[in-house]
């Protein structure tokens, strides 16, 4: 595939000489553009003008597929959407299939489900980190925020058998029950997260040169925040006061205690601590869930193999790491479903990039576009 | 009162013009329209306070498009579909990039995908595909030799 | 002994010893990222790891000269060796021992200064010579970055030349006084942090960023081309920390013989770990604020460093 690029045309400068813009391409395949993403940025020397996303390199139709799979079938689908959030993308799926179906899930799954979402946040907010500082040269930063992630991703392998795409949370409840001593082996986890958050915080967000590279860059104003449909830590970090969480609280959420990080100037540097912050937060979730948790069914009695939803249509969210990810389903009584729409919170993120990045140069930019936190398999579906 | 139904009273008060187009669907709120009184119809939702624009969809009903398009509001604490009919043959409507900036991306992947034509959008090709791409794979009637069709026993 | 034999001499002698220290360089560099990054690095090739640097070697060495079609191609094979031959050049002057240096001359230090900023010559060849966007943009930036870096570097040692009265390494080295410490601690401090943006290491890697510039201005590099970018850079690492032991230390700390020779190579390899500990522990500085650094803040320091080392002089 080729795409006709053209520098604009040569202008003169105040002086009268000829200048021309330099095209340069971010390719699919770069080691700081999270995944295959693709920019073609027009440089005025070394300061970014013009900046065109690129995106479908990871398209696979997934919505298409959805339509000649069961209900069923299509969460392994979901899990490679958003595959560093295997967890919420599930969840965002099963709860858009039980809204549809009208099932009731019982309480011991909806206090799981909560659990691995919220440890699901963390390590896709580690994810994050570690990318962004070594977008920004803090290479050993990386390794440090993915031994976390080893912590959260071990969990989960002694829970359903997998380390990134789970398959776990399905339509009327979770697939597997807790094994022997996972809830105290999740409880030794949070517990000892919180010194090394501190410290992470301390390494990275505390230096001189991290603060320089990162403050003031993509200053993201909530008013635009608000308007281009943007979500999630990218949104929080410029002061919008908007979590799924807290304000649209669902499954057992509006039982739990925890604030809602919001940051303040908007730059990458909020943005990139308002995830840390919420880290904290997840463990508190997460340790009050296990408090309240009592033994119980996992999934809903008398669900039949080969789901088949009443006609109609049903659309749920839930607030993933990246933002509010959201499924619209659409019935026509067969157990397939006529149509399957997933509103992927990166996708909106990434539209941001072309507004916040003129006027910053080039090194600016790889930060910026990690500040926004896109994954590929979720912008491109 | 039900969510909906507080839901339906406070747009009512607000705007008494668009509360006959209501209809209750699976607890969410929604407004059908005409594609001629689309943009009417955006204006005053973004005038009431739904400031959002989460979703926007298309569904392939054989002999027409359904549009769907979510808009929520943080101040109202509420969310609304938004629905319009475009018919298969002359699949066109006015763009809503002037009134939601969430538009821009979210059309581009309708029009990608199903071939529906924004009017008065500012950038209005592929997305997600190549720019070569022929054919609008999410219309149920899109052939291609690649797709391999699942067997129907499961 | 004839002066070209002996240059001869120096001048293989110089570049087998680069090639030592970039082979050790490199796997002391990846054990300390290892143990900074909580895992082990080399391990199988040879005893803990320590041909490693060579396996790797040998596997550059028979792989594929490439020099891609757009490339400018005599300038772009010439260009590595531009680079390489002033950092070599520069290891003759450093004082090894009391009173000796392999070119013992007036202005050693000078040379030692000078001599290395050809390789910028080098560096921005092989950035326009590639033919491509990304080793322009590192080889220009690499260019600005080590002319700006220079001035600080020169004045923080020029602060040193003062104090022993003379330009030559080896005359500094004999000179050396232990109150010297205390009294250039700053001028170090600014020659270090600018020798290691000289060396386009650590937190002033911009022009070979990886992760944005994948690599810049050597980015079309492959195979052995590739490796001699490599050893300029552990080389000069090699020749700085070497230079600085010597000069700012006095070598081995004044001590006589053997001992003092065994403090001169530990504070020597000191210093070069210090300035991998720094590469991997800092994120990258931005081109603005890394020239920022170099004119607004490390000239003035070293600025400093002359005024007070002038008052002490004169006080004396």
């Amino acid at each position: 595939m080729t795409l006709q690029i053209e520098s604009r045309t040569p202008a003169l400068d105040d002086a009268g000489h000829p200048v021309e813009e330099l095209v340069l391409n971010v390719g699919p395949s770069h080691p700081s553009t999270h995944g295959v993403g693709r920019m073609i940025v027009h440089l005025d020397g070394d300061v970014v003008v013009k900046v065109t996303p690129v995106i479908g390199y990871l398209h696979r139709g997934i919505e298409k597929m959805a339509e000649n799979r069961t209900y069923l079938q299509i969460v392994p689908l979901t899990d490679r959407l958003d595959y560093v959030g295997s967890m919420y993308a599930n969840w965002a799926y099963c709860r858009a299939v039980e809204r549809l179906a009208g099932i009731r899930v019982p309480e011991r799954a909806e206090y799981l489900r909560v659990i691995v979402c919220e440890l699901q946040r963390i390590a896709s907010h580690m994810m994050s980190i570690g990318s962004s500082a070594a977008d920004t040269g803090a290479f050993s930063m990386f390794i440090y925020t993915f031994d976390v992630r080893e912590g959260v991703v071990e969990l989960f392998e002694n829970l359903c058998g997998s380390r990134l795409t789970y398959n776990y949370v399905r339509p009327g409840g979770v697939s597997k029950d807790v094994p022997e001593g996972w809830t105290d082996d999740v409880l030794a986890f949070t517990g000892s997260l919180g010194p090394r958050l501190d410290e992470l915080d301390r390494l990275f967000f505390g230096n001189t040169i991290t603060r320089g590279r990162l403050k003031g860059v993509g200053v993201l104003s909530p008013e635009d925040a608000v308007a281009w449909g943007a979500s999630g830590p990218a949104v929080r970090g410029s002061g919008v006061n908007w979590d799924l969480r807290q304000h649209r609280a669902y499954s057992v959420y509006p039982r739990m205690e925890f604030d809602v990080v919001v940051g303040e100037r908007g730059d990458a540097y909020d943005r990139a601590r308002v995830r840390l912050l919420e880290c904290y937060e997840s463990a508190k979730i997460i340790e009050q869930c296990i408090a309240q948790m009592r033994a119980g069914a996992i999934m809903t009695e008398g669900l039949p193999r080969l789901l088949a939803p009443p006609v109609g249509e049903a659309y749920d969210h839930i607030e993933s790491a990246r933002g509010s990810l959201g499924v619209y389903l659409v019935s026509d009584g067969s157990e397939r479903p006529y149509r399957m729409k997933v509103r992927s919170p990166a996708f909106c993120n990434l539209a941001l990039l072309p507004l916040l990045a003129v006027g910053h140069t080039l090194p600016d930019l790889v930060v910026i576009l990690g500040s926004l936190d896109p994954v590929f398999g979720e912008v491109d579906r | 009162m039900t969510g909906f139904e507080q839901l339906q009273t406070r747009l009512a008060e607000l705007s008494p013009k668009l509360y006959p187009l209501f209809s209750e669907e699976f607890g969410d709120a929604v407004i059908g329209v005409e594609r001629s009184q689309l943009i009417e119809t955006a204006e005053e939702l973004r005038a009431l306070g739904f400031d959002r624009l989460g979703m926007v969809t298309a569904i392939d009903r054989q002999e027409w498009f359904t549009l769907v398009y979510r808009v929520a509001s943080r101040s109202l604490s509420a969310a609304v579909f938004l629905k319009t009919r475009v018919p298969r043959e002359d699949a066109h409507l006015d763009s809503l990039c002037g009134v939601w900036p969430a538009a821009n991306w979210q059309e581009r992947e309708v029009f990608d995908l199903f071939g529906i034509v924004f009017d008065g959008h500012p950038d209005l090709r592929r997305i997600l595909l190549p720019e070569d791409w022929v054919g609008y794979p999410l219309r149920k009637d899109y052939e291609d030799d690649r797709i391999i069709r699942r067997p129907d026993y499961i | 002994m004839n002066g070209f034999v002996w240059g001869l001499i120096v001048g293989l002698a110089a570049g087998l010893l680069i090639a030592i220290a970039a082979l050790i360089g490199v796997w002391w560099e990846r054990k300390v990222a290892a143990k900074i990054q909580m895992r082990l690095g080399p391990q199988e090739a040879g005893p803990a790891g320590l041909l490693q640097t060579l396996a790797d070697t040998i596997k550059l060495v028979l792989k594929e000269d490439i020099t891609p079609n757009q490339a400018d191609e005599p300038i772009f094979r010439f260009a590595p060796f531009l680079v390489f031959v002033p950092c070599a050049a520069a290891l003759a002057v450093v004082p090894f021992a009391t009173g000796w240096a392999p070119f013992n001359i007036a202005s050693s230090a000078l040379f030692f200064l000078a001599v290395p900023a050809l390789s910028v010559i080098g560096i921005l060849l092989a950035g326009w010579s590639s033919r491509n966007t990304y080793a322009s943009i590192g080889g220009v930036r690499g260019a600005a970055q080590m002319i700006s870096y220079e001035l600080p570097r020169t004045l923080s040692v020029l602060s040193l030349c003062l104090l022993a009265g003379s330009i030559s390494t080896v005359g500094i080295r004999d000179a050396w006084r232990w109150w010297w410490i205390p009294l250039t601690a700053v001028g170090f401090l600014v020659y270090f942090i600018a020798s290691i943006a000289e060396l386009n290491r650590g937190p002033f890697d911009l022009p070979e960023a990886e992760s944005e510039l994948v690599a810049g201005y050597f980015a079309d590099y492959s195979g052995i081309r590739w490796a001699i970018f490599m050893m300029v850079e552990y080389g000069g690492m090699v020749a700085a920390s070497l230079f600085g032991a010597a000069l700012f230390f006095g070598g081995g700390l004044g001590l006589p013989g053997a001992l003092g020779a065994v403090v001169f190579v530990i504070l020597a390899c000191t210093l070069a770990t210090v300035m991998i500990w720094v590469k991997w522990t800092f994120p990258r500085m931005r081109p603005d604020q890394l020239m920022g650094l170099a004119w607004k803040v490390l000239t003035p320091m070293a600025l400093v460093q002359l005024l007070v080392v002038g008052a002490v002089i004169a006080w004396l």
